[in-house]
């Protein structure tokens, strides 16, 4: 079912967590919210479920307004972030209270409940944990739980509020890949909240990127990373390399060494360059670039990690493939080349990811 | 582990000191008075213990005792809950006053209790002349013992509820919600099977301090033999008449009732032991 969302305000006391916020999510999409932690994301998904209420704005459901409507008369299947189990209740009952909570006349029988419960914990893979208790589960068993139980309303869309959030990084993996073939399987409208940029770029078809309340880009994965609409969008999305730089003529200066860059960027003048790690060539030989020394080498992980103290001041760090690290010993005198870069106005650095001073 | 070693480590003659000075306040202090009632109460034999206990007056107290305890404490309990309810599920003004005048009736003296409650509905009170007019009697009268032990009695229900409530946070609640449950549904269904063994817990407190309510009882009681005496002040009452034996046998039936609602208690605490550990396996 399609949701459109509309100039969404919210305040908590004076604190402005959203600030007009429009989105639109199409029937069967599995949308992204994502941002830093007080960007307003989990606010924006409890304002859809009903559970915040919204200053002012309007939330629909393929074009029927949602506002109205307590959130008990929505139908949305919402996972909160710790689970929010009935620990009282067992894993079947806890799957069955949203068919037994329906009103008389809607509720099914006892039998169709059953079914319907096993039905349910086998498409979670829990089939035979029926009569355990929540404490009793793993994370990313309870986690499947919630997941069942909000499944079993029928709701029109889902809601999942940081869902992998309490989870250990490989049970992490496992439920995202499963996560999106149960999303492919029910065809259900998706809106999950993250902080984990990788998870939004490996689950979503699209990422709302919020900021201080505010949608800062909304796109597929491919164009957030790839075409980037701010320095934050740029910086949130992965590892930055930022450094001070000049316009002339088209190209970025950085310590006299021009960089291509890509994208839009200011006319001239004084702006901030944005460089992922991986996009530096390393040479050792003299020539143009930006001088430095090596000063560790992490060797260890996909890709190897040099750490540089640059000659200008300050102090990076960037990614290239173990032959190359090979050929490179800690002191020694390198050349930096950065191979594209992004520029911004240097107007606010977006993080404290800026190279800090280093002492000779 | 580390515990046991220190243990261990401990000088023999330092655990032997250390046990027996427990074990000796605990028989001074506790126990012995405890067991003096008992034989006090028996000294002259089971004819007249049972004749002092069968005695109208005391039947009437230990009658008005139960009726006192059985109007205070659900009413303490209905309001506990709500309490607890609205501080730990809601924001709102006043929020910290409350939760701080709940207490009250922990730290203000059983004798001010009921000595507010003569200045409000006593015949020279507040409320006085007005009740009068309407031939309202409140101050020595059953109604004025419960009034007098529901406020001394408030705390204990919603001190139980209100700290597992703030832990337990609003989520399950929501998530009914988001399942369609109405209010009632997930108060039934949700809430209160989360809250039942602390709130099991809390009435039972309540009701062996409602029962033995004594400063703020004898206050607003008047003393009406038969009438408004409950079983703390009838025992008073027998103790100045030197009547020793009958107000022993009523000390000893009062701390029967007492020590039926520890047992009760411990039994509730071995049930949620057991229900904490089954939840708890693997």
């Amino acid at each position: 079912m399609s949701l459109e969302i509309s100039n969404i305000i919210k305040q908590y006391g004076r604190f402005p967590a959203l600030k007009g916020v429009s989105l639109f999510a199409e029937d069967g999409e599995f949308l992204a919210l994502l941002g830093p932690s007080g960007s307003g994301k989990t606010t924006l998904l409890r304002v859809i479920a009903g559970l915040e209420i919204a200053d002012s704005g309007a939330v629909a459901f393929r074009g029927e307004d949602m506002l109205v409507k307590p959130v008990r008369q929505r139908g949305i299947g919402f996972v909160f972030q710790h689970y929010a189990l009935f620990r009282h209740m067992t894993v079947a009952q806890n799957v069955a209270f949203g068919m037994r909570a329906k009103p008389r006349k809607e509720r099914p029988g006892n039998t169709q409940i059953k079914a319907r419960v096993a039905e349910l914990l086998s498409m979670v893979q829990l089939d035979h944990l029926g009569g355990r208790y929540p404490s009793q589960l793993s994370g990313g068993q309870r986690q499947r739980v919630a997941l069942a139980r909000a499944l079993a309303i029928d709701p029109k869309i889902l809601l999942l509020d940081e869902p992998f959030g309490a989870l250990d990084a490989k049970v992490r993996r496992e439920l995202r890949s499963w996560l999106r073939d149960l999303h492919e399987r029910t065809g259900l409208t998706t809106i999950f909240v993250t902080h984990d940029q990788e998870e939004a770029l490996e689950l979503a078809d699209r990422v709302a990127v919020l900021k201080d309340g505010q949608l800062e880009q909304v796109g597929t994965p491919e164009e957030l990373y790839h075409d980037p609409a701010s320095a934050f969008v740029f910086d949130f999305l992965g590892d930055t390399v930022q450094l001070p730089c000049s316009i002339e003529g088209g190209i970025a200066v950085i310590d006299g060494y021009g960089a291509p860059i890509i994208g839009a960027h200011p006319s001239g003048g004084a702006a901030r360059a944005y460089i992922r790690p991986d996009e530096f060539a390393l040479d050792g030989g003299e020539g143009p670039g930006l001088g430095a020394r090596v000063r560790n080498l992490i060797l260890a992980g996909p890709e190897a990690r040099v750490d540089c103290a640059l000659e200008r001041g300050g102090s990076i760090e960037v990614r290239i493939s173990h032959d190359e690290a090979a050929k490179l010993t800690p002191r020694q005198r390198v050349r930096l080349l950065p191979r594209r870069v992004r520029v911004w106005s240097d107007a606010a650095p977006t993080t404290d990811m800026s190279p800090e001073p280093v002492e000779a | 582990m580390s515990g046991r070693s220190i243990a261990r480590r401990d000088p023999p003659w330092l655990v032997a000191a250390l046990i027996a000075i427990a074990c000796l306040y605990f028989a001074l202090v506790l126990m012995m008075p405890l067991v003096t009632v008992f034989m006090e109460a028996f000294r002259q034999g089971t004819e007249t213990y049972l004749a002092a206990i069968s005695e109208p007056d005391a039947i009437s107290a230990v009658k008005l005792t139960l009726l006192v305890a059985g109007i205070a404490v659900p009413l303490n309990t209905v309001f506990g809950i709500a309490a607890a309810w609205a501080v730990s599920k809601f924001e709102f003004w006043g929020k910290s006053a409350l939760l701080t005048l709940i207490d009250l009736p922990f730290s203000i003296s059983p004798v001010i209790s009921g000595l507010v409650f003569v200045l409000l509905y006593g015949i020279n009170g507040w409320f006085g002349p007005w009740l009068d007019q309407h031939n309202i009697q409140i101050i020595f009268t059953v109604t004025g013992l419960v009034l007098a032990t529901t406020l001394v009695t408030l705390p204990f229900v919603a001190r139980e509820l209100i700290p597992l409530m703030q832990a337990q946070g609003t989520d399950e609640e929501a998530a009914a919600a988001t399942l369609g449950a109405g209010p009632l549904r997930t108060f039934f269904f949700v809430t209160l099977p989360n809250i039942r063994w602390a709130l099991m817990y809390g009435v039972l407190l309540c009701t062996a301090r409602a029962m033995g309510e004594f400063g703020a009882v004898a206050v607003v009681s008047g003393h009406i033999r038969g009438e408004t005496t409950t079983m703390p002040l009838h025992i008073e009452i027998l103790y100045n008449e030197y009547n020793s034996a009958a107000a022993f046998a009523m000390a000893s039936l009062l701390s029967l009732f007492a020590l039926v609602t520890l047992a009760v208690k411990s039994m509730l605490e071995a049930q949620f032991a057991d229900d904490l550990a089954a939840h708890r396996l693997r």
